[in-house]
C-alpha cells in the first residue's frame, strides 16, 4: 500500500501552467491584500487611468468603499467619475460600439481579470511597455508579456517612455523570445533567449530604459503598479481575506469535532474483539 | 413522553415498515469486523452527493442558464448573495472531492475482488453511478460559460463526430441544437445536469446500496462472512452496522471534512486544477484558448484520446478504457478476492496500474509534445495491458497459452507502432517500447519462471 | 463482544459528539439561510430615491417607483388640509394608533410638512394600487370629500391616507420613511439617523 501511496503522491505534485503562453516567467508581484493603503492607491489609480476604457462591471462602489477602508463620501467625490450613485457598478466612460471601432475588439472587463491571469502576470505585463516604431503597432508600443497587444500604453505619464535597447547578438538569428526580466534602476533587464539558422541557442541581456521621463522614477512606478495590481487581485475576487479568516475557525471547530468523533468511535470499538 | 414517542413509533411501523428498515439496513446489518481505510469511502460518496444536491439546488436559486447572463450570474453569486462564494466553493469542491472519494471507492473494490461473485452486479451498478457522475461533471462545467466551459463542450461534442456513416454531423448537431455551442447547449445542459442526471444519480445509488445488503460486504481479507454464522444466524466475523460503523464513519467524515474546509477556504480553485483559470474570461466563440484541457478527473481517458493519431480509434479507444470497467467481474476470475493473498506479481501490477492512471492524469493536463504523446500511448498500452494480464492470471495456464497471448500482443502492437511510424518518432517509440516490453517481460514471463504469483493460503476467519 | 461496558462515558461521548455536530448542522445552514436575504444587487436597487417636488402643482401627485413600489408625494391645497379634522367619526383610525407611520408623520396630517404628502400608493386590502380621486369627482362623485378610492373592493382613503370605516381595508396607507434634503428635495427611503 505504501508504494500505492507514494505513486498517488508522485503524481500529485505537477505544476500547471496555464496561460504563461510567451514562455516569459513573470516577476514576482508582492502583493499583499491586507495593505489597504495599497488598495486604495490601485483604485485611485484604476479609476483615473483605466476607467476610460475598462469597466470592472461586477464591482460596485459602495462594496469598494466598505472593503478597502475608505468613506463612502470621499468615494463618491473622489473615484466615481462615470456615476453618481454610490450603489452603481464601475462602468467604463467608453461605448463597447465605439471601443470595437477605435481598437478593434472592445477592452475586456477586468473584474476577475487577476483570477484570469495572475498577479504575476499583471504586474509584469503593466511594467513592461516599450516604444515600438514598427508601422504595424497601431500605438507605437508593444510589452514583453503580451506580443503585439493592442492596448496604448495608459500609463506612460506615470512611467514614461521604454526604449527597447537590443545587447549584443550573434549573427544569422532564426528566431528568439523573452525568458526572464529583472527590475534595474533604469527600467529592466531581459534576458533573451535568441536561436541562430544553425540551431545553437544563446542566452544575451537586453534592456527596457526609460529614456522619456515620466512622473516617477521606475522603483516608485513599479511600486504603483504593485498597488494597482494588489486593488486587481482584491477586486477578482473581494471576500478573500474573509475567507481566509473564517476558514482558521472553521478547521479548529472541525478539529474538535473530529477528536470527540475519534472518542466516541474508539470507546464503542472496544466491544469489538 | 417517551410513551407518547413510543406510541407514534408503534402507529408509524403498523403502517410503513420504519423500524423494518432501521434493521435491515442499520442496526441487524452486518457488516464485517475488519473494515479498514479503504472502507470509509463509500459513506463519504453519500455525504458527497448530498452535498452537492445541496448546495446545487441553492445555486440554482440565483444562477441564470443563459449564454448573456450565465457568466454574470456565477459573479453575482460570488459577490452580492449574501454567502453565495460559500455555496459556490462548496459545489466546486463537492465535484472534485466526489470523483477524488468515488475513485479511492473503486479502487478498494479492486485490490478486495468486491466486484467478483456474487456482487458483480453492486459493481455493475457501481460503473453506471460512475457515468452518470462524468455526464454530470461534463454538464456542470459548462454551465459557468467561461473560456474553458465552452471550449471543453464543444471539443468532447465534437468527438462524436468521429462517427463514421454520415452520423457525425448530424448528431453533434442534435446534441449542440445549434452549428456551435450556443445558447440552446447551455439551456439543456442546465436542465440535464440539475433534474435528469441527479435523479438518475439518487436511482442508482439506492440500488446499489440495495444489492450491497442483499449480499453482504466484502472486507479485506476476502472472506465471506456469511460462511461462518453462530447458533442466532448471525455471522461470527459480523457486527452491527450501527451503532459500530455509523460511530467510525462519522469519524471518517469529520476528516474528510477538515481536509473539504481546507479546500474550500483556503485553495477553492486548488491551484487552477478544481476551476481552471481560463475559466475566468467569459465564453468567446471567437478566440480558442491556447491549451483546452478537461477538468482533472477527466484526464485519463482525454490522454488517451489524444495520443491515437486516428480521430475514431481515438474516440473508440477513450470510451473503450471507460468502459473495459464494467468487465472486470468477468475478466478478472481467480478465486480469490484479496490482494493480501494473491502473488506478489499481482501487487505489481495494480501499482503500476496506479501509476499508469495517475500518469495518463498527468498527461491529460499538459500541452502535447512528441514525447509526452508518445508516453500517453504507450501508457495507454499498459493500461488496457492491465485487464489482459488481469484475465491471463484468472487461471493457471500452460506455458503454450502464455506464450500464445505473449505473441498476439507483440503482433498486434507491432501493428500499431507500424501503422504509426514516422521517421522523425522512430527513436522515440522504439525506446518507449521497452516500457511495454519491460511490462509483459516481468508480468508474462515472470509469473511462468518465477514464484512471484504464487498465491498464499486464504484464511477461514477475518483477520 | 466485550461485556464491560462503560455506560457513562459512551452516553457523555454521545451526547458531546451530537451537541457538537448540531453546532455543526446549524453552523452548516446559516449560509443557505443568507443566501435568502436581498443581495447587494436588490440593496442597491431599492436604495432611497431622491425627488424632486418643486414643480408640483396644487393638487397635483407625483408617483415615484421605491423598491418596486409606487410612492406618492401630493401637494395638498390648504382647504385640504382645513377639512382633515372634520372627518375624524368617519375612520377607522383617525388618530393613526396603528404603525402605518414612522413617529414623525403621526401627527393629523400624516407628514413632515403638512402641504405635502408622501404615501406608499398601495391598498391596505389585498395590495392592488388605489387611485387619486380629487374632491367630488368620477366615480365618487358629490359629496366625496377627496382622497384615495381603490377599485378592487371598494376601499376609501382621504386626503392623508387615513381609511374609511365599513370598508375592506383594516389599516391606513403606509407612510414610507423619508426626509426633506431642502425645499424642493425629499429622499424617500431613507429618515433621519440613517444614511
Amino acid at each position: 500500500m505504501k508504494r500505492i501511496i507514494a505513486a498517488i503522491a508522485l503524481g500529485l505534485s505537477p505544476l500547471v501552467t496555464f496561460g504563461a503562453g510567451s514562455g516569459v516567467s513573470p516577476m514576482n508581484a508582492n502583493t499583499d491584500l491586507t495593505d489597504q493603503k495599497s488598495l486604495q492607491n490601485g483604485a485611485k489609480v484604476f479609476v483615473n487611468f483605466c476607467i476610460g476604457c475598462h469597466s470592472m462591471q461586477f464591482m460596485r462602489y459602495s462594496r469598494l468603499a466598505d472593503d478597502i477602508g475608505l468613506e463612502r463620501d470621499l468615494v463618491a467625490e473622489h473615484l466615481m467619475f462615470t456615476t453618481d450613485k454610490i450603489g452603481d457598478t464601475m462602468t467604463a466612460a467608453m461605448e463597447a460600439d465605439d471601443a470595437s471601432g477605435w481598437f478593434g475588439v472592445p477592452p475586456p472587463d477586468l473584474s476577475v481579470i487577476a483570477r484570469a491571469r495572475g498577479v504575476d502576470w499583471l504586474y509584469t505585463y503593466l511594467t513592461t511597455f516599450y516604444a515600438d516604431p514598427d508601422p504595424a503597432r497601431p500605438f507605437g508600443v508593444n510589452n514583453v508579456m503580451f506580443r503585439d497587444v493592442g492596448m496604448p500604453h495608459v500609463l506612460w505619464p506615470l512611467q514614461g517612455v521604454q526604449s527597447y535597447v537590443k545587447g549584443e547578438r550573434p549573427a544569422d538569428v532564426d528566431s528568439e523570445h523573452f525568458e526572464r526580466i529583472e527590475p534595474d534602476e533604469k527600467g529592466f533587464e531581459l534576458t533573451t533567449v535568441v536561436t541562430t539558422k544553425d540551431g545553437n541557442t544563446t542566452h544575451v541581456t537586453d534592456m527596457l530604459e526609460v529614456t522619456v521621463p515620466g512622473a516617477m522614477t521606475p522603483a516608485e512606478f513599479r511600486k504603483t503598479i504593485r498597488d494597482l495590481v494588489n486593488f486587481l487581485d482584491y477586486a477578482g475576487e473581494p471576500i478573500k481575506l474573509l475567507r481566509f479568516q473564517m476558514g482558521y475557525w472553521v478547521l479548529i471547530f472541525l478539529a474538535v469535532f473530529a477528536l470527540l468523533a475519534r472518542a466516541l468511535y474508539k470507546e464503542y470499538w472496544k466491544d469489538v474483539h | 413522553m417517551k410513551a407518547m414517542l413510543t406510541g407514534l413509533l408503534e402507529w408509524t411501523d403498523a403502517r410503513f415498515p420504519l423500524t423494518k428498515l432501521w434493521n435491515e439496513h442499520l442496526a441487524q446489518y452486518y457488516a464485517p469486523k475488519n473494515f479498514n481505510f479503504w472502507y470509509y469511502f463509500g459513506s463519504l460518496a453519500l455525504v458527497m452527493l448530498v452535498i452537492q444536491i445541496g448546495s446545487g439546488i441553492w445555486l440554482t436559486m440565483f444562477y441564470k442558464p443563459s449564454a448573456a447572463e450565465a457568466f454574470a450570474s456565477v459573479e453575482y453569486i460570488m459577490r452580492e448573495v449574501p454567502m453565495g462564494w460559500f455555496i459556490r466553493y462548496m459545489h466546486t469542491t463537492g465535484g472534485s472531492f466526489f470523483f477524488a472519494v468515488v475513485y479511492l471507492h473503486m479502487f478498494r473494490g479492486m485490490i478486495y475482488g468486491s466486484y467478483k461473485s456474487p456482487r458483480e452486479l453492486i459493481w455493475i451498478i457501481g460503473m453506471l453511478i460512475y457515468l452518470c457522475m462524468m455526464v454530470e461533471g461534463f454538464f456542470g462545467y459548462l454551465l459557468p460559460w467561461g473560456q474553458m466551459s465552452y471550449w471543453g463542450a464543444q471539443v468532447i461534442i465534437s468527438l462524436f463526430g468521429a462517427l463514421p456513416f454520415g452520423l457525425g454531423e448530424p448528431l453533434t448537431l442534435w446534441i449542440r441544437g445549434d452549428y456551435v455551442v450556443a445558447d440552446a447547449t447551455l439551456n439543456r445542459f442546465f436542465a440535464l445536469h440539475v433534474a435528469a442526471v441527479p435523479l438518475a444519480l439518487l436511482a442508482l445509488v439506492v440500488a446499489h446500496i440495495m444489492a450491497l445488503h442483499e449480499v453482504g460486504s466484502n472486507n479485506p481479507d476476502g472472506v465471506e462472512i456469511k460462511k461462518d454464522k453462530d447458533l442466532n444466524g448471525i455471522p461470527r466475523d459480523g457486527i452491527p452496522f450501527h451503532p459500530y460503523y455509523t460511530v467510525k464513519d462519522i469519524w471518517g467524515l469529520a476528516v474528510c471534512l477538515i481536509l473539504f474546509a481546507a479546500v474550500l477556504f483556503f485553495a477553492p480553485t486548488f491551484f487552477g486544477y478544481f476551476i481552471e483559470q481560463p475559466n475566468f474570461v467569459p465564453a468567446d466563440p471567437l478566440k480558442t484558448p491556447e491549451h483546452i484541457a478537461p477538468v482533472w478527473y477527466f484526464t485519463p481517458y482525454y490522454a488517451i484520446l489524444r495520443a491515437i493519431p486516428d480521430k475514431l480509434t481515438g474516440v473508440i479507444a477513450m470510451f473503450a478504457s471507460v468502459l473495459i470497467f464494467f468487465f472486470l467481474p468477468w475478466l478478472d476470475r481467480h478465486p480469490i478476492k484479496s490482494i493480501r493473498y494473491r502473488g506478489t506479481l499481482f501487487r505489481l501490477l495494480i501499482g503500476v496500474f496506479v501509476i499508469t492512471f495517475i500518469v495518463l492524469g498527468y498527461l491529460g493536463t499538459q500541452a502535447p509534445t512528441a514525447a509526452k504523446s508518445e508516453l500517453g500511448f504507450r501508457l495507454g498500452e499498459l493500461y488496457f495491458s492491465f485487464f489482459l494480464i488481469l484475465w491471463l492470471y484468472s487461471k493457471q495456464r500452460t506455458t503454450g497459452f502464455n506464450y500464445t497471448v505473449l505473441g498476439i500482443v507483440a503482433v498486434l502492437f507491432v501493428f500499431f507502432d507500424v501503422i504509426r511510424f514516422d521517421s522523425e518518432n522512430g527513436a522515440l517509440m522504439l525506446v518507449s517500447s521497452l516500457l511495454v516490453i519491460g511490462y509483459f517481460v516481468v508480468f508474462v514471463l515472470g509469473s511462468m519462471y518465477t514464484k512471484l504469483n504464487e498465491p498464499k493460503p486464504v484464511p477461514e476467519r477475518v483477520t | 463482544m466485550s461485556t464491560d461496558v462503560d455506560a457513562g462515558r459512551r452516553r457523555f461521548l454521545t451526547t458531546s459528539a451530537s451537541v457538537v455536530g448540531g453546532v455543526a448542522a446549524v453552523g452548516m445552514a446559516v449560509p443557505f439561510v443568507a443566501a435568502w436575504q436581498p443581495s447587494e444587487r436588490a440593496r442597491a436597487i431599492g436604495a432611497p430615491v431622491e425627488v424632486d417636488i418643486s414643480k408640483i402643482e396644487p393638487g397635483q401627485m407625483l408617483t415615484q417607483k421605491w423598491r418596486g413600489k409606487p410612492v406618492w408625494i401630493v401637494r395638498r391645497p390648504p382647504e385640504v388640509l382645513e377639512a382633515l379634522p372634520g372627518l375624524d367619526d368617519r375612520l377607522r383610525d383617525p388618530a393613526s394608533t396603528q404603525k402605518q407611520q414612522p413617529d414623525y408623520a403621526r401627527n393629523e396630517y400624516r407628514s413632515i410638512k403638512p402641504e405635502i404628502l408622501v404615501l406608499i400608493g398601495i391598498c391596505t386590502h389585498l395590495g392592488c394600487s388605489p387611485s387619486y380621486v380629487k374632491r367630488d369627482q368620477a366615480p365618487l362623485g358629490t359629496g366625496w370629500p377627496g382622497g384615495f378610492f381603490c377599485p378592487c373592493h371598494g376601499s376609501r382613503f382621504d386626503y392623508a391616507g387615513r381609511v374609511y370605516s365599513g370598508v375592506p381595508a383594516p389599516t391606513n396607507l403606509e407612510v414610507p420613511p423619508h426626509k426633506y434634503l431642502s425645499d424642493t428635495r425629499i429622499l424617500v427611503g431613507a429618515d433621519e439617523g440613517s444614511a
